[in-house]
Order: C-alpha cells, then structure tokens, then sequence
C-alpha cells in the first residue's frame, strides 16, 4: 500500500455526503407518500390537528394523515403520536 | 416511429440546456433527424448554446399563434446536419403555450423527426408541464446534491402522474437519470454524493454521468455544444449518454478520480 492509500483510508469518516444521504432518504420517503394523495388532504390534516389540540398539546408532525388505495376501497389512515 | 424526449429536473440551473444541446446534437451526429425545442418561454436560452442567437427570426410562441409557419421558425443547424433548433420567445409569458396548440405543433414535427428533444424550463409548474406533458422518454437531470434529487424526485412524480402516458393509462414515460456537475474527487472526499447514492434514491436507471468541466462554460461561451468537443471528458461522456439513449451498452466513464498522476505512481499507488 502506497503512502497515499495509507493517507486516505486514514481520513475521517465524518464525511457530509452520508448525512446527505440520510437526509434524502427521509425526504424522499415523504415525499412519495404525499403523491397521489387528495387535494383535501393538507387542510383536513391541519382541521384535525385543531381538533386534537384542544385536548391535548401535540406537534405538527405528531399528526399523520394519510390516504390508501386498495381495489375496491380507500381507507383514510389517521397516526396520532400522543406525548408520553 | 418519432420519439418525443424531454430534458427536465424541477430544480434550475442543473444543466438541463446544456445537456438538451449535447444530446440533440449526439442524435444528429448519429443520423438521426432531431430537433430541439426550447421551451423556456420568456427565458430562452438554447439558442444561445447552439450558436444561433444571431438568425432567430420566428418562435415556438409565433408558431403556436399561428403567426409563423413551423419551416419559417425552425432554424438549421450550421455544423451539424439532421438537426433543427425550435427557439423560445422572449418576450412572452408561460401561458401563450396551451396543451391543443403544442400537441398540434408536435404532431406535424413528428411526421419529418426521428427525435424531438423538449429542453423544460425549472420548476414543477406549468411552464414544466407542459414541456413534460406529450413525452415518451424523460431525462431527468441531476446534480448530486441535496436539492436537486429531491426537485427530480418531485418531477418524477409529476411524469408518473400528469404526463399525457399517465393520463391516458398507457405505458409510463421511460426515466433516465443524467447527473451533471459529478467531481469525482469530492466524491471520494466524502462531500459530495456519489453516483450510486443518487442512483440509490431516485432509483431510475442511469443515462450517464458528466463531470464537472471548464469545458461547459468555454463552449457556451463559443455556442458550441460540448459534445462536438471530443477531446473534452464532458464532451466523450455525452457521447457516451447518446450510445445509452440508443441502446447501445456504453460502460460508465469520469465516475472515477483520474488516473494516479507521476508521483503517485512512483509511491506505488494503485487507486
Ligand atoms: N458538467 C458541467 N460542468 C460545469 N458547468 C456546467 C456543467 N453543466 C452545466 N454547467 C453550467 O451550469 C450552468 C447552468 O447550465 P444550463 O443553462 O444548462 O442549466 P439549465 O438547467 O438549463 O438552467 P435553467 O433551469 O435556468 O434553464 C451554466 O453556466 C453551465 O455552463
Ligand atoms: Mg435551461
């Protein structure tokens, strides 16, 4: 191994292009689940956290509204992360 | 059968003309018939890679009124033959294009081109729309950083759902994925994506890798697309994006770090 392999494999790890990564992966991940969704989605979404804020203090994220098409049906997926 | 393409990335500034000029050119080159459109309406900019700002006299957008025949605004390209540029408008706006009256210009151009290359304006909206809408292949152009996969992430969603294909329930818009900008030595530094990190989150198969290169900005400056410069590693990797588009099985170039220099060599290096 050369004095420059020897430099290199030596280099710290804290490389930025893997939080990069790890940052796009979620983005990404998000992203595709708001495709196809209805266009009514955003607003109930903001209703219903309304409604749940008035008995109990959760975030903007602790609440996920999501649409799912099978076959035959729809079914409207409601995700309520309550604070411990 | 003609093939419409379109150049799109939802994010500006990636190289989405740039690479329109290249790609158009490399078809030409080959043979094959090709024009491309600039769709940037109001922000025209091909005509200024291709070299042929000078002899713009009619536009997509007098055409599409109706105010020019197609043979009057086509212009032909001077060094390559096969090929014709569709200039923008630069004093319009986005709207002047509506879906009948480009649906009606694309149909003629598809009885004389084999190729028909839509180079879209940045965003998702309208303007991208509709330059994205009658495709049947789509080259997403992608820089590797944080902003721009996540932009051709959102444009692939828009192919998959508001694309004439899509629409009509019919085969999907074939995808490639062209990332430009690619330094190799940042890449290995570890600040920058690497290609199969982009190929890992779009995953969409890969056109082609161009590198960064002072190549790009001299040939815009001159007006000459970079793929006619074949010494140019910019220029050999758009050659090699052609082969691809085509169907030829082309190995990938420029993904690499150049090849260890004297010194490196010396000290027994091998990377
Ligand atoms: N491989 C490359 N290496 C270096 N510079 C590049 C490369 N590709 C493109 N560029 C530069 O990036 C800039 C933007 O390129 P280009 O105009 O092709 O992008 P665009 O996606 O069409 O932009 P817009 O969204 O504004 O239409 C130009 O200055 C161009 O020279
Ligand atoms: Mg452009």
């Amino acid at each position: 191994m050369s004095i420059f392999n020897y430099f290199r494999t030596k280099r710290a790890p804290a490389a930025s292009a893997t939080t990069a990564k790890e940052r796009l992966q979620v983005i990404v991940a998000h992203q595709r689940g708001q495709r196809n969704q209805p266009d009514y989605l955003p607003r109930m979404q903001q209703e219903i956290l309304e409604v749940i804020r008035k008995y109990v203090p959760v975030d903007q994220e602790d609440v996920q509204v999501q649409v799912d098409d099978s076959d035959n049906c729809s079914v409207l997926e409601l995700n309520v992360t309550l604070p411990g | 059968m003609a093939k419409i393409i379109v150049v799109t990335s939802g994010k500006g500034g990636v190289g989405k003309t740039t690479s329109s000029a290249a790609i158009g050119t490399g078809l030409a080159q080959r043979g094959h018939s090709t024009i491309i459109i600039d769709f940037d309406v109001g922000l025209r900019n091909l005509d200024l890679i291709m070299g042929c700002e000078r002899r713009v006299v009619y536009d997509f957008v007098n055409v599409i009124n109706e105010e020019a025949t197609l043979n009057q605004a086509m212009i032909k390209d001077k060094r390559t033959d096969n090929l014709y540029i569709l200039p923008a408008s630069q004093t319009r706006d986005k709207d002047a294009l509506t879906e009948e009256s480009v649906a009606k210009v694309l149909e003629e151009l598809k009885e004389r081109f084999e190729y028909i290359i839509c180079d879209s304006p940045a965003g998702i909206e309208k303007g991208a729309q509709m330059a994205l809408l009658f495709a049947d292949e789509a080259i997403v152009v992608t820089n590797p950083e944080v902003s721009s996969v996540r932009d051709s992430d959102r444009i692939l969603g828009i192919l998959q759902s508001k694309s004439l294909r899509a629409r009509e329930g019919q085969e999907p818009v074939k995808e490639h994925l062209l990332i430009t900008r690619y330094n190799p030595a940042r890449v290995n530094a570890g600040e920058m994506l690497s290609v199969a990190d982009v190929e890992d989150i779009l995953a969409i198969p890969l056109l082609g890798v161009i590198p960064e290169s002072q190549d790009v900005l001299k040939a815009s400056n001159q007006g000459e697309p970079v793929i006619l410069n074949s010494e140019a590693a910019a220029g050999q990797a758009y050659s090699d994006a052609v082969e691809r588009l085509l169907g030829k099985a082309v190995e990938h170039r420029f993904v690499d770090e150049e090849r260890p220099g004297f010194f490196k060599r010396l000290l027994g290096g091998r990377a």
